[in-house]
C-alpha cells in the first residue's frame, strides 16, 4: 500500500528496505588483485554491479613510445603477469609482422612450447583461484604446486620465474638448456594425471557445479557484441580461437600442429570421451561451461606441448637470434593479436623510422571479458558475484596497463 | 577468619573426594561455591586447551592435506605450539574499535560467543556409571545444551550489527537465516535418541549404551543410522564450519561478522568456535556413538567399576572420559577434513540443504525409529541382539535412583 506523507516529520509509515552500496574492493580477497566493483544490493541480492578500474595503471603504453621494441619486452610481461611468456610473445610478433621477420623453424617450435607451457601455467592459475572464490582453499594450491613446476622449467630457460623476457623480436634470448626437454617429459607425464584430482574436487563436484551451474548466463550474442575472447568465448560456445582463426603470421606458428579448438559443438566438447560428462543442470555460457573449457585447454596445450616436443628435436639450426637492441624499425603502422591464455590481446603499433615507435596501443582481453560483468550480475546474490568474476579470470595488470 | 579458611579448605578437599565418590553436603553454600569455581576451571581449560589443540590440529590436517608440513618450527618438530605463539601475539595486537561502532555490543559480542560455547559445557558428562564426571548433572541435559548452544548466534549478530561495517551486517544477516534452517532438523535428530533412551538426562542416555559398540544408537537401526549424519551435517552448520561458514565466508564478506575485529576479542570468536565444534562433537558422541562406553568395554572387561572400590571406578571413569574425548576429537577431524575439501554453499542453497531436505530426512527417520522401537523395544545392532540386562534395568525409572545411589556411597 503506497502511503504519501505530507509532512516529512512524520516518519515513514510503511515497512520499507533500503537498497545499500557496498564497495567490493579494491581490497577484497576475492578481487583477482585491485578490482573494485561498487555492488547495489538489496539484502543478498544484487541489482547493479558497476566495476572501476585502474589500480594498477603503469603507464605501460607510453612506456613504449619511449624504449625500442626489445627493450619494451619487459614491460609486455608486467601486463598479465601470470602468463608473461604469451605477452612477450605477442609483442614479438607485432615487431617482426612490422620487420616482415620470420624467425627459424627450431624457434618457431620453441615458441609454441614455451607459449603452451605458459597457457598451462596461467589457467592453473584460473583454475585454482576460482576455487578461492567458491571458497575451497585446497585446489588453489594443488594447482600451484604443479605450476611451481613449470615456473621451474622456465626458470631453468630463463632465469625468471615470473617475469620472462624469454621470448622476443627474432626468436628467445637463449635457446633450451642441455637436458630440458627430458625434465619437461617428465612433468608432462606426472602432470596428466594429476587432472583427474581437479576434475574431482571441483568440475564434478556436487557443490561447484551448485555454485556455478546456470550462473553468470553469457549468451553467444552477448560474448560476441562486448568483444569477449579467450575461454569466456569458447564457454558460449563461439567456435573461435586465434590459433586457428589468426593473422597469417600467428597461425602459421601453429602449422602443421594437429589441435582441435575446445568448444561445445552438438552438446559435446572434443573428444570428451576422456573427461567428465557435461552435467545436466549446466547451461552453454555459465561459468561450468568457462571454467571447463579451461580445463580442457589445459589438456590440449599438453598435446601441443608434446608435438612441439618432437619437432623441435627434429628441427635444425638456429632458435631465432634477436634483433639488435637499437633496430631501426621501418615506418609504418601494424596491429596483431594473439591468443593469450586469458583472450585476444593485440598490440597496435606506429613507427616513424626510428628505433624507437611512435605510438604503441595494447588491445586488452580482459577488459572485454570484464565488461560483461554488469550483465551477467545482474539479480544475482552476493555469493555469485566471486563466482562470476572468477569464472572469467581477469587479471588487473593487463586491464590497467 | 582462620576457622573459615580451614573450613573451605576442608570443603575443597571433600568436593574434590567428591569426585572420587564422596559429596558435599547440601546445605554447605561455601563447599558449593568452591567446587563451582573448581568446575568452571577444569571446563575452562578443556575449552581453551582443546581450541589450542584443534587450532594446530587443523593447521596439520590442511597442511597434510594441501601438501604442505604445516607448523613446523614452533614448539619442536611438529609447530604444537604454534597457537599459543599465535595467541600471545593477539594479546599484544591493538584493540580496534572501528568509528560509528556501538562500542558496548562491539566489546560484548565475543564474550556472549565464548560464554555460551562454554556454558554448553556445564551439562556435558565425560564419563556416566556411578558417579558421572558431570559439572551439573541435569536431567534436561539434552535440552540444555543446545539451548545455551543457541544463544551463540547473538554474539554473531551483535558483532555483525555493531561492527558499522556492511560486510559485518551481511555476515549477521546470514548467521540469523541460518540458524532458523538448521536448529530445526537439528532438533529432530536429538530427539530420536531422546526417544531411545526415554531420557533427556545425558548421563543416562551415555549409559544405555554400555557395554559393545553392538549397543550403540547409530547402529541401534537403519534409522538412526542415517539420523547420525543428519545430525552430523546439522552440527556442522550449527558451528558455522565449511562449507556453511557463510557468516564469515571469506571470498564474499571479506571475513563477515568478524571483520572489524581484532587481537584478543577476535581471537575469543575463534575460541568460542573450537569451543563449539567440541561441544557438538562430545553431543554427538554421547547420543550416536556410545559416550564414554567403547566399542569394546575394556573398563567392564578389567573390573574397573564402582562395585569394586572407588579407585576402581574413578579409573574407570577416567577411561571412559579417554573414550569420548576421542570420539568427539574424531568427529572434530571429520569437521576439518570436509572444511579443506568442500567449496562453501551459499546462502539459499544451505536453506535448502537444511530445511527441504535435512528436515524432511530427520521427520521420517524419526518416525522408522520410533515405529522399530515399537516394534522391537529390547533389540539393539538393527535388532539382531538383544539389549543388555543393565540397559533393561535403565529403562525402567524405578531402577534409576543414580543420585541417591551416589550419595550413600
Amino acid at each position: 500500500m503506497a502511503t504519501t506523507v505530507e509532512d516529512p516529520r512524520v516518519i515513514e509509515v510503511d515497512v520499507r528496505t533500503d537498497e545499500m552500496l557496498v564497495n567490493m574492493g579494491p581490497q577484497h580477497p576475492s578481487t583477482h588483485g585491485v578490482l573494485r566493483l561498487v555492488l547495489r544490493t538489496d539484502g543478498e541480492v544484487v541489482s547493479e554491479v558497476t566495476p572501476h578500474i585502474g589500480y594498477l595503471h603503469r603507464c605501460a603504453e607510453k612506456i613504449g613510445e619511449n624504449l625500442t621494441p626489445r627493450q619494451y619486452i619487459p614491460y609486455t610481461d608486467r601486463m598479465d603477469y601470470l602468463a608473461g611468456m604469451n605477452m612477450n610473445l605477442g609483442w614479438a610478433l607485432t615487431v617482426e609482422k612490422l620487420l616482415d621477420l620470420r624467425v627459424p623453424e627450431k624457434g618457431r617450435h620453441l615458441r609454441v612450447l614455451i607459449a603452451e607451457m605458459g597457457r598451462i601455467a596461467s589457467h592453473l592459475v584460473g583454475m585454482g583461484a576460482y576455487g578461492l572464490d567458491l571458497g575451497t582453499f585446497s585446489p588453489f594450491l594443488y594447482a600451484f604446486r604443479e605450476r611451481e613446476k613449470i615456473l621451474d622449467l622456465f626458470e631453468e630457460a630463463c632465469g625468471a620465474r615470473l617475469t620472462y623476457s624469454y621470448l622476443t623480436v627474432g626468436g628467445a634470448t637463449a635457446d633450451l638448456p642441455k637436458g630440458w626437454l627430458e625434465k619437461c617429459e617428465a612433468f608432462l607425464d606426472q602432470f596428466v594425471p594429476v587432472i583427474d584430482e581437479y576434475h574431482t574436487l571441483l568440475t564434478t563436484n556436487t557443490i561447484f557445479i551448485k555454485r556455478t551451474a546456470g550462473i553468470g548466463l553469457l549468451s553467444p550474442e552477448m560474448a560476441i557484441d562486448y568483444g569477449c575472447s579467450g575461454p569466456v568465448l569458447r564457454g558460449s560456445g563461439v567456435d573461435h580461437d586465434l590459433r586457428r582463426d589468426g593473422e597469417t603470421i600467428y597461425t602459421s606458428m601453429y602449422d602443421d600442429y594437429n589441435f582441435e579448438i575446445i568448444c561445445e559443438r552438438d552438446g559435446h566438447y572434443p573428444q570428451d570421451q576422456d573427461y567428465p560428462p557435461v552435467p545436466i543442470e549446466t547451461m552453454l555460457g555459465d561459468c561450468w561451461h568457462r571454467f571447463y573449457v579451461r580445463m580442457l585447454e589445459v589438456v590440449q596445450s599438453v598435446g601441443l606441448v608434446r608435438q612441439a616436443m618432437e619437432k623441435y628435436q627434429a628441427s635444425e639450426g638456429s632458435h631465432g637470434e634477436p634483433i639488435k637492441l637499437n633496430q631501426k624499425l621501418p615506418p609504418g603502422e601494424v596491429y596483431l593479436e594473439t591468443e593469450a591464455p586469458r583472450g585476444q590481446m593485440g598490440f597496435y603499433l606506429v613507427s616513424d623510422g626510428k628505433a624507437i615507435p611512435w605510438r604503441v596501443r595494447v588491445r586488452s582481453s580482459c577488459f572485454s571479458n570484464l565488461s560483461v560483468t554488469p550483465e551477467l550480475c545482474r539479480g544475482c546474490l552476493i555469493a555469485d558475484v566471486p563466482a562470476v568474476v572468477g569464472s572469467l579470470d581477469v587479471v588487473m595488470g593487463e586491464i590497467d596497463r | 577468619m582462620d576457622r573459615d579458611v580451614a573450613n573451605s579448605l576442608n570443603f575443597l578437599l571433600d568436593k574434590l573426594t567428591g569426585l572420587l565418590g564422596r559429596s558435599v553436603p547440601e546445605d554447605h553454600v561455601a563447599g558449593h561455591l568452591i567446587a563451582a569455581f573448581l568446575y568452571v576451571g577444569l571446563l575452562l581449560h578443556l575449552v581453551a586447551v582443546s581450541a589450542l589443540v584443534f587450532i594446530w590440529m587443523e593447521r596439520k590436517i590442511a597442511g597434510r592435506i594441501q601438501d604442505r608440513l604445516g607448523p613446523t618450527r614452533v614448539g619442536g618438530k611438529f609447530g604444537w605450539l604454534q597457537t599459543l605463539a599465535d595467541g600471545l601475539k593477539l594479546l599484544t595486537k591493538e584493540d580496534l574499535t572501528p568509528t560509528g561502532a556501538d562500542l558496548f555490543l562491539f566489546r560484548i559480542a565475543p564474550y556472549v560467543g565464548f560464554c555460551a560455547s562454554l556454558g554448553a559445557f556445564i551439562a556435558i558428562p565425560f564419563a556416566g556409571q556411578d558417579f558421572p564426571f558431570v559439572a551439573q548433572h541435569l536431567n534436561v541435559g539434552v535440552f540444555f545444551v543446545l539451548a545455551v548452544m543457541g544463544i551463540e548466534v547473538f554474539s554473531v549478530i551483535l558483532a555483525g550489527y555493531a561492527s558499522a561495517s556492511k560486510w559485518s551486517l551481511f555476515g549477521a544477516m546470514r548467521e540469523a537465516a541460518q540458524v532458523v534452517s538448521y536448529e530445526v532438523p537439528l532438533g529432530l535428530c536429538v530427539v530420536v535418541p531422546v526417544m531411545l533412551a526415554g531420557s533427556m538426562d545425558l548421563v543416562h542416555l551415555g549409559d544405555k549404551q554400555q557395554g559393545w559398540f553392538t549397543n550403540w544408537y547409530l547402529l541401534h537401526d537403519p534409522f538412526t543410522f542415517v539420523i547420525f549424519w543428519v545430525y552430523f551435517t546439522c552440527a556442522t552448520a550449527s558451528v558455522n564450519r565449511a562449507p556453511f561458514d557463510l557468516a564469515e565466508a571469506e571470498s564474499e564478506l571479506v571475513a563477515g561478522f568478524h571483520t572489524e575485529y581484532s587481537g584478543l576479542r577476535w581471537s575469543f570468536f575463534f575460541m568460542a568456535e573450537y569451543g563449539s565444534m567440541l561441544a557438538v562433537s562430545l553431543l554427538g558422541a554421547i547420543l550416536f556413538l556410545g559416550g564414554w562406553h567403547g566399542p569394546v568395554p575394556v573398563a567392564s572387561l578389567l573390573g574397573l567399576a564402582w562395585e569394586n572400590g572407588p579407585v576402581w571406578g574413578y579409573l574407570g571413569n577416567l577411561l571412559g572420559m579417554v573414550n569420548l574425548l576421542a570420539k568427539a576429537v574424531l568427529l572434530v577431524t571429520v569437521m576439518i577434513w570436509v572444511r579443506w575439501t568442500l567449496p562453501r554453499l551459499r546462502i539459499d542453497q544451505v536453506l535448502t540443504t537444511c530445511l527441504k531436505y535435512c528436515t524432511p530426512i530427520a521427520a521420517a527417520m524419526f518416525l522408522g525409529a520410533a515405529t522399530w522401537h515399537m516394534a522391537m523395544p529390547d533389540r539393539v545392532f538393527a535388532g539382531l541382539l538383544q539389549a543388555p540386562e543393565a540397559n533393561r534395568l535403565l529403562a525402567e525409572p524405578s531402577a534409576t535412583p543414580r543420585l541417591q545411589k551416589g550419595g550413600n556411597l
